[in-house]
């Protein structure tokens, strides 16, 4: 096995300086019924070559090339090379968690850039060094606030992603954690009026999305002034993160919680993408996950540790804030180098194209059919209403190689023959224009 | 000699050299600096005051603004200052620090699978849907399970999946069971996941041996206990030889057995979880099957049942449609739900279906055994200069003691420290915690350590060894020979500095 850096002769001799027959000998504590004696029925060794066929095919039943419309959580922007080039160094992608940091301070410093970054985009103060994805940073982000006020129940807006609510169901349902959900009003928006009614002196937090699961844009503040007069922590989900080159960041919420995949990370059929939670100094030592900080070295020297650790399963058991233990590095490094790439003044620009390509793509669709939720602004996506079953629309559109909008019907059964479209800046006019075209009046 | 010579003399592994100095990215920032051009805009241009209103943001504050070349010297520095597994041994007991196959990166990276959103129609994800099925099915085997899921994105969030899947077992079968048996030697995530669950934990102590005390759980085992939690080898990288007697003990009282997968790499091609009574287990992708650990992740953690807990897997579930083609299930109604946003981290199970093939049933099996034979080759060098506190057999890693060179204040964490100076990575030292005084040296050296590299790590040990008896102080302030020396964890915890702002970076950069 060319992985495999032994000759016979080097097993000969290790086995020998054990004292052990053979190596069958190192398995003999293994109770003999419980010892497997076949091979495994998994397919013969392959070369390099056969494997790299193995996925090529696997690659060409795919959609390849094609332009994609489809938004809902993950998006299709440029990732400039050199991401890659640089996540390739081994001593990144090769590395283990930084607890060491004497020979970590690569990883490490880069997570503190991170947090930084993150801080500075969201209006948050603190940022920790990553969670799994936007989704599962819902439900820390949940958990965290009820640990904070003491108090047990959620009111989650119907328009954050269908999945982050599955997710946050699924974390709650052991916890003593009940959940409500309040309605979107004509403009898409949260139901102000429905949100206050449903918040009491149980609710623990409220959590909406931002831009919502329909693209448009929440009123973050009123609500957050509905949420904070009985006591609620605002907790706001940003699922697309490059709005915030362009559209203000939530700074009136208590938590923010992210999927950070549009920052250079590749669509991957859904992962592994990034999940970021980022909050207020005060609320820190409640923060799930790990948390990088600055400090000096015995001879003063600047450098960066793995911090706060107390609240972490590895030291705290079942007191834990949370059992999240290995989670994005990698992937946070992605997004590290994109946003250091974009930066002050590209990721401004860059969210105004994509603010421009939506916005041209819905007046085109508008002319054929309903576009919903007019009333309140937007950023890449936006909701048609067709005749049609939109899933017709999309096989034709397959065939001039375009993945056209979601279908909301299983999400969303009240809007009918609905679609959720996207277009980042790698949408062309012509495929919007076809697109559009494909939509029968 | 000098007392640096004297102190570096018997250093095999490595030689001091030049490290370049970096400061922050936002050091290196200033106005009109950029390392992006976009496309021209081929729609119209809007007036976003006018399209967001109230909404629009008003400038990105501190982000930085450099050029290309500065990005790639930046990310090249700091990465110098790491460690990594492509330098050498990284002995992390319990971790799994493998070799991360090249060709697994470069078949994630084809466009098809790399640009394939989520969403997208079935008719055009049948290659994403064909790996992920191959994928399951190789696991099933390596395991003996019968069913699997791919979606939880790491170790401790399939030991959730998992836990779920037991609760939601006993909540069909209308049986209120509130406890989890856990030993005392097991990792950090296992209570921390138990808890999630809404479970007690109920701690079982290990016997003399480093095992499972079979009394212990006869008498702890009752009605209310839900699962076990084993890791199997447990941390001490010991077989639970009356593995039999266990699972015949929780099933006897309708309780489960839940296997912490994090040792598999110590099983494959040798034996199986579903074969010794196993009901539910993960397995964790980046470190058996060689997914790069990318300095603390993405990680990727499926778990494997048996048919009993099949309906209650999370949704969605892969499965054959009637038209022949590969497709998701959505209708389950007896789910415990989504454990995540799509399926899974799908670029971790491209990267572990790469390394199931380039083994094949024969390389999984030498693996195992390689991996095996390392550590017991370690143990076998070292027992005599360090404690070995377990003496049962070892299976893929070792477990000392600093017994032996506490007695001159030498403890494993500064040991670990020393390692550094000799060119390793640090053993773990944080668990597990049924080590007498907490001082573990868990050693795991995997499969991918020719001999040549344990000799050096061997060597290095013992003369550490030496030292602690000799010359304890140098110990005692390592590392000497790293960029850094110890941090100052207690201002960093006390006064915590999380995030870099204008007055604090120019301060730290006088």
């Amino acid at each position: 096995m060319r992985y495999l850096p032994k000759s016979p002769a080097d097993r000969e001799e290790m086995l020998r300086e054990i004292g052990a027959p053979n190596i069958d000998e190192l398995f003999s504590h293994i109770p003999a019924e419980y010892r497997f004696k076949r091979d495994l029925n998994v397919p013969r060794q392959m070369a390099e070559s056969e494997i790299i066929d193995y996925f090529k095919q696997r690659s060409e039943e795919m959609a390849a090339g094609f332009g994609i419309m489809l938004g809902a959580g993950s998006y299709y922007h440029y990732r400039p090379v050199i991401i890659d080039s640089l996540i390739s160094r081994g001593e990144f992608f090769t590395a283990y968690t930084p607890y060491q940091a004497e020979i970590s301070q690569g990883t490490l410093q880069a997570v503190f850039e991170f947090q930084s970054m993150i801080c500075e985009l969201t209006g948050m103060e603190v940022a920790n060094a990553s969670l799994y994805d936007g989704s599962t940073g819902v439900a820390e982000g949940v958990m965290m606030a009820v640990r904070l006020t003491g108090r047990s129940e959620t009111v989650i807006a119907r328009s954050v992603h269908p999945e982050y609510r599955e997710v946050l169901t699924t974390y709650a349902q052991h916890q003593s954690m009940p959940i409500r959900e309040v309605a979107f009003g004509e403009n898409g928006r949260v139901d102000a009026k429905a949100l206050d009614a449903a918040i009491t002196d149980k609710t623990a937090c409220v959590v909406i999305q931002s831009p919502n699961f329909f693209g448009t844009i929440e009123d973050v503040a009123t609500i957050a002034e509905i949420a904070h007069k009985k006591g609620a922590l605002l907790i706001v989900s940003i699922a697309e993160a490059l709005s915030l080159g362009i559209v203000k960041p939530p700074t009136e919420a208590d938590i923010v919680t992210m999927e950070a995949q549009s920052f250079g990370v590749p669509l991957g059929f859904g992962g592994p993408y990034v999940g970021v939670i980022a909050t207020r100094e005060k609320f820190v030592r409640q923060i799930p996950g790990r948390l990088v900080g600055q400090t000096v070295d015995k001879q003063g020297k600047r450098g960066f540790v793995l911090t706060l650790s107390t609240r972490e399963q590895h030291i705290r058991r079942e007191k834990a804030t949370s059992n999240i233990c290995t989670n994005q590095g990698l992937v946070a490094l992605m997004a590290t180098i994109y946003m250091t790439i974009y930066g002050r003044e590209g990721m401004k620009e860059l969210a105004k194209q994509n603010l421009a390509k939506a916005a041209y793509a819905s007046g085109e669709f508008a002319k054929k059919a309903k576009v919903l939720f007019g009333g309140a602004p937007r950023f890449n996506e936006f909701v048609v209403q067709t005749s049609e079953d939109s899933k017709a629309i999309n096989e034709r559109l397959l065939d001039q190689k375009i993945i056209g909008g979601l279908p909301l019907k299983k999400f969303y059964p009240e809007l009918g023959n609905a679609a959720l479209w996207c277009c980042t800046e790698l949408v062309s006019r012509e495929q919007i224009d076809r697109a559009a075209k494909a939509v029968q009046k | 000699m000098s007392a640096n010579d004297q102190m570096n003399s018997k250093i095999k592994k490595v030689t001091k050299h030049i490290s370049q100095n970096e400061g922050l990215i936002f050091e290196r920032s200033s106005a009109g600096k950029a390392a992006y051009k976009l496309a021209p805009l081929d729609v119209p241009e809007v007036d976003a005051a006018k399209l967001l209103g109230a909404s629009l943001r008003d400038g990105l504050g501190n982000m930085p603004e450099v050029s290309e070349f500065e990005i790639i010297r930046h990310f090249t520095r700091l990465s110098t200052w790491n460690y990594a597994i492509d330098l050498g041994m990284y002995p992390l007991g319990s971790c799994t620090m493998k070799y991360n196959a090249r060709v697994n990166e470069v078949v994630v990276r084809m466009d098809g699978l790399a640009s394939a959103h989520p969403y997208l129609p079935e008719s055009v994800a049948q290659g994403a849907l064909r790996v992920m099925k191959d994928l399951s099915d190789a696991l099933i085997e390596i395991t003996g399970m019968d069913a699997i899921t791919l979606q939880p994105a790491a170790g401790a969030h399939g030991e959730m999946t998992g836990m779920m899947l037991v609760r939601a077992y006993f909540d069909a079968k209308g049986e209120k069971r509130n406890k989890v048996l856990i030993p005392d030697s097991a990792h950090g995530t296992n209570p921390a996941t138990a808890a999630m669950c809404g479970y007690q934990v109920e701690n079982l102590k290990s016997n003399s041996k480093g095992m499972v005390d079979i009394e212990s759980l006869a008498a702890q085992m009752n009605e209310d206990v839900a699962a076990l939690m084993l890791t199997n080898p447990n941390t001490l990288g010991v077989f639970e030889e009356e593995i039999h007697k266990i699972a015949d003990l929780m099933h006897q009282k309708g309780g489960l057995l839940y296997m912490d997968g994090a040792n598999m790499n110590a099983l494959v091609g040798k034996a199986r979880p579903g074969d010794f009574g196993v009901d539910v287990m993960h397995l964790n992708l980046h470190k058996t099957f060689s997914t790069p650990h990318g300095g603390g992740g993405p990680g990727s953690g499926p778990v494997a049942i048996k048919k009993h807990l099949e309906l209650f897997l999370p949704t969605p579930v892969i499965a054959r449609k009637k038209d022949g083609n590969l497709g998701f299930d959505y209708a389950r109604p007896k789910s415990i739900g989504r454990v995540k946003a799509f399926y899974g981290n799908f670029g971790m199970h491209v990267r572990a279906l790469a390394y199931i093939l380039a083994n094949g049933p024969d390389g999984l099996r030498q693996t195992t055994e390689d991996a095996v034979l390392n550590a017991n080759y370690i143990r076998k060098k070292l027992e005599d200069v360090y404690d070995l506190p377990f003496k049962s057999p070892s299976m893929h890693e070792v477990v000392l003691s600093h017994r032996l060179q506490a007695v001159n204040g030498v403890k494993t964490g500064d040991i670990a420290k020393r390692l550094i100076d000799y060119g390793f990575h640090p053993y773990t030292t944080a668990f597990p915690m049924i080590v007498a005084d907490h001082g573990a040296i868990m050693i795991e050296p995997t499969e991918s350590e020719p001999k040549e590299e344990l000799d050096l790590f061997i060597d290095a040990m013992r003369n550490i060894a030496e030292e602690a008896e000799t010359n304890p102080e140098i110990i005692l302030n390592a590392p000497h020979n790293a960029r850094v020396q110890r941090m100052d964890e207690v201002t960093a915890n006390r006064k915590p500095v999380l995030r870099w702002k204008p007055e604090a970076g120019k301060a730290a950069a006088d």
